[in-house]
């Protein structure tokens, strides 16, 4: 099988800040909004090369969808920057209402999403972002998996016009993506080719399913993993097209099960092509303080649990 | 005719307009339309510079925010006696297929909106949006709003404020349609606004207050003032006291007909109290 080397682990909310700092010098529409997290977001770059361009609002994260919205009038094109849970829970309405009913072209940026935020704990960790904005009408919703891949989705969301949610992280993860690799909203990424179980994962998890991938062609399983970074609008195409060669799935995301990648994938596979599959996801429940890899591992989103959804699902096969 | 007079059957022409449109559907909000039919009137006839041909954009051109979106129907009358629409698309407000929806929209395409409107508290953050972005483009034309005074009550509007303030956004004004009533009575019982002149100055606002908020030359000479204030570091905001249901002798000095439509005969009796202008559509 193929396999991909890490070339050296980062965090995804440095390839956001990357790609913004890219976007400063050759986009002069860009602007950047940010309340109160720039250092965290890697924004800081974009502030001191274009000051002028850059909007310290303040904890005031409602008022930093509005004025982002408000920008789009006159053709700007905002970021926002924020902690994944500040930029979708707290102003679901401002979101829904100024940006994605208004169909204003604001660039929701969340770091810090999921339980690999950390030892902040659950107020901080939200598992239920991706649910409420695929939810949108008109929103496209993006969760990249490495550093390589956020940079160039911050670098094609600017070319997109109309609202996105770009979601990444908060820890160092291993970097796989080719540097050069082009990001194509709403195409998938198949990462390995197999014909026993689909692995479908999105996010930090899909490092977590080539690892995966590996441990099940020791035992003789050949898995397909398929990087979805975009869940809206979702690639049916290349799902479907994998799932009719394997026969069952399982889906992978650091979110809740209800309202994520998993259930878009069901109902692409119960419309299309039923199959069995398994879901690697938060079950339900909020997360809680700890170090990122150990939360990973009590919460059952890991290698070891994609592994063993894996071998349970081919088991379901008729 | 003097710009007065036309002014005053321009708004008499909107009421007419506000209370066919609420009547027809039997919904809608004629209370605070009715209150603001001057000041729309005014500020699309007599202060803002704008083109009906209409671009999202709105560059080299005066903006305008309506916040509390529920009173839509003064909104659509004065923009289609402006010129953005048919006035006889007045006739759709509030039914199916319409653009003309029961708050505005720009999702449907109605020429003149350029914010969706109706869960309150969020026009005077875009508002401030869309002047950083004049600066931006060195446009040096002004952004309006409209906004409650129960409105006041919802929070983002005062992270707005201190943003405003804190940051001297120079090129807006925010007016507030101060009728001092809202759906479940008067401001004062539901939950009182206090000393709202003190509290915009302690934000770093300067302040103009209109007490004759119905009487179009008052309006013009305020809102012109406004303009006179703008660029110097500091947002300006006019309190603009209104009657609410004005020009209807049945429904002012009540919040009853915050959201209540007239019946045929109330119907009757309001029209016969503001004769035809320039023609119902």
């Amino acid at each position: 099988m193929k396999t991909y080397k890490n070339t050296g682990s980062k965090d995804t909310r440095s390839g956001f800040g990357a790609g913004l700092t890219e976007l400063g010098k050759t986009n002069p529409n860009v602007v950047a909004l940010c309340a109160d997290l720039t250092g965290s977001l890697k924004m800081d770059e974009f502030k001191t090369n274009h000051p002028e361009r850059f909007f310290q609002i303040g904890i005031a994260e409602a008022n930093m969808i509005g004025i982002a919205a408000g920008m789009t009038i006159g053709g700007k094109i905002p970021f926002t920057g924020t902690f994944a849970n500040f930029s979708t829970g707290r102003v679901y309405d401002q979101i829904r209402q100024s940006v994605a009913y208004s169909g204003k072209n604001v660039k929701i940026c969340a770091s810090h999403a999921g339980l690999t935020l950390g030892e902040d704990g659950a107020t901080h960790q939200i598992l239920e972002d991706i649910g409420m904005m695929k939810m949108l009408p008109g929103m496209t919703v993006i969760n990249t998996c490495d550093y390589n891949q956020t940079k160039a989705a911050t670098l094609a969301v600017a070319e997109h016009q109309g609202p996105v949610y770009l979601r990444f992280g908060r820890p160092k993860v291993a970097n796989f993506t080719p540097e050069d690799q082009k990001f194509e909203i709403g195409k998938a990424v198949t990462l390995t080719e197999g014909n026993d179980v689909t692995i479908i994962a999105t996010g930090h998890l899909v490092w977590e399913a080539l690892e995966a991938a590996k441990e099940l062609d020791e035992k003789g399983i050949s898995a397909e993993v398929i990087n979805i970074h975009t869940i809206k609008p979702l690639d049916e195409t290349a799902i479907l097209k994998s799932v009719r060669k394997t026969k069952c799935v399982v889906t992978a995301e650091e979110h809740n099960f209800l309202g994520g990648l998993g259930e878009s994938v069901a109902r692409t596979l119960s419309l299309n092509h039923p199959a069995p599959q398994e879901f690697v996801a938060t079950q339900d429940t909020f997360g809680e303080s700890g170090e990122p890899l150990m939360l990973l591992d009590k919460y059952g989103l890991n290698a070891k649990a994609i592994a063993e959804k894996a071998e349970a699902v081919i088991l379901r096969k008729e | 005719m003097s710009t007065t007079q036309h002014l005053q059957d321009f708004v008499t022409q909107v009421r007419r307009d506000i209370l066919r449109q609420v009547h027809q559907v039997n919904s809608g909000h004629p209370g605070g339309s009715l209150g603001c039919a001057e000041f729309f009137t005014v500020l699309y006839q007599e202060v803002m510079e704008y083109s009906t041909d209409f671009d999202m954009d709105g560059k080299n051109e005066d903006l305008f925010f309506l916040s509390n979106g529920h009173i839509s129907p003064v909104f659509y009358s004065v923009l289609a006696r402006s010129g953005f629409f048919p006035v006889v698309e007045l006739n759709t407000f509030r039914k199916i297929d319409s653009r003309l929806q029961g708050h505005p929209t720009t999702h449907e395409g109605l020429p003149g909106i350029r914010i969706a409107s109706g869960s309150l508290g969020q026009g005077m953050s875009v508002a401030i949006g869309a002047a950083h972005t004049k600066k931006m483009n060195k446009d040096t034309h002004l952004v309006y709003s409209l906004h409650g005074d129960g409105e006041l009550q919802e929070g983002q509007n005062w992270e707005a404020i201190l943003y405003a303030g804190s940051k001297g956004v120079d090129n807006i004004i925010a007016t507030i349609d101060y009728n001092k009533k809202q759906i479940d009575g008067a401001t004062d019982d539901v939950l009182p606004l206090g000393d709202l002149k003190k509290k915009f100055e302690a934000f770093d606002w300067k302040v103009l207050e209109l007490k004759e908020g119905n009487d179009v030359e008052a309006i013009k000479k305020t809102l012109e003032e406004a303009k006179g204030l703008t660029g110097n570091k500091q947002p300006v905001v006019i309190l603009m006291d209104t009657e609410m249901g004005n020009g209807v002798d049945f429904m002012m000095g009540t919040h009853a007909w915050h959201g209540k439509a007239p019946n045929d005969e109330q119907l009757e009796t309001a029209l016969a109290q503001n004769p035809e202008t320039l023609g119902d559509y």
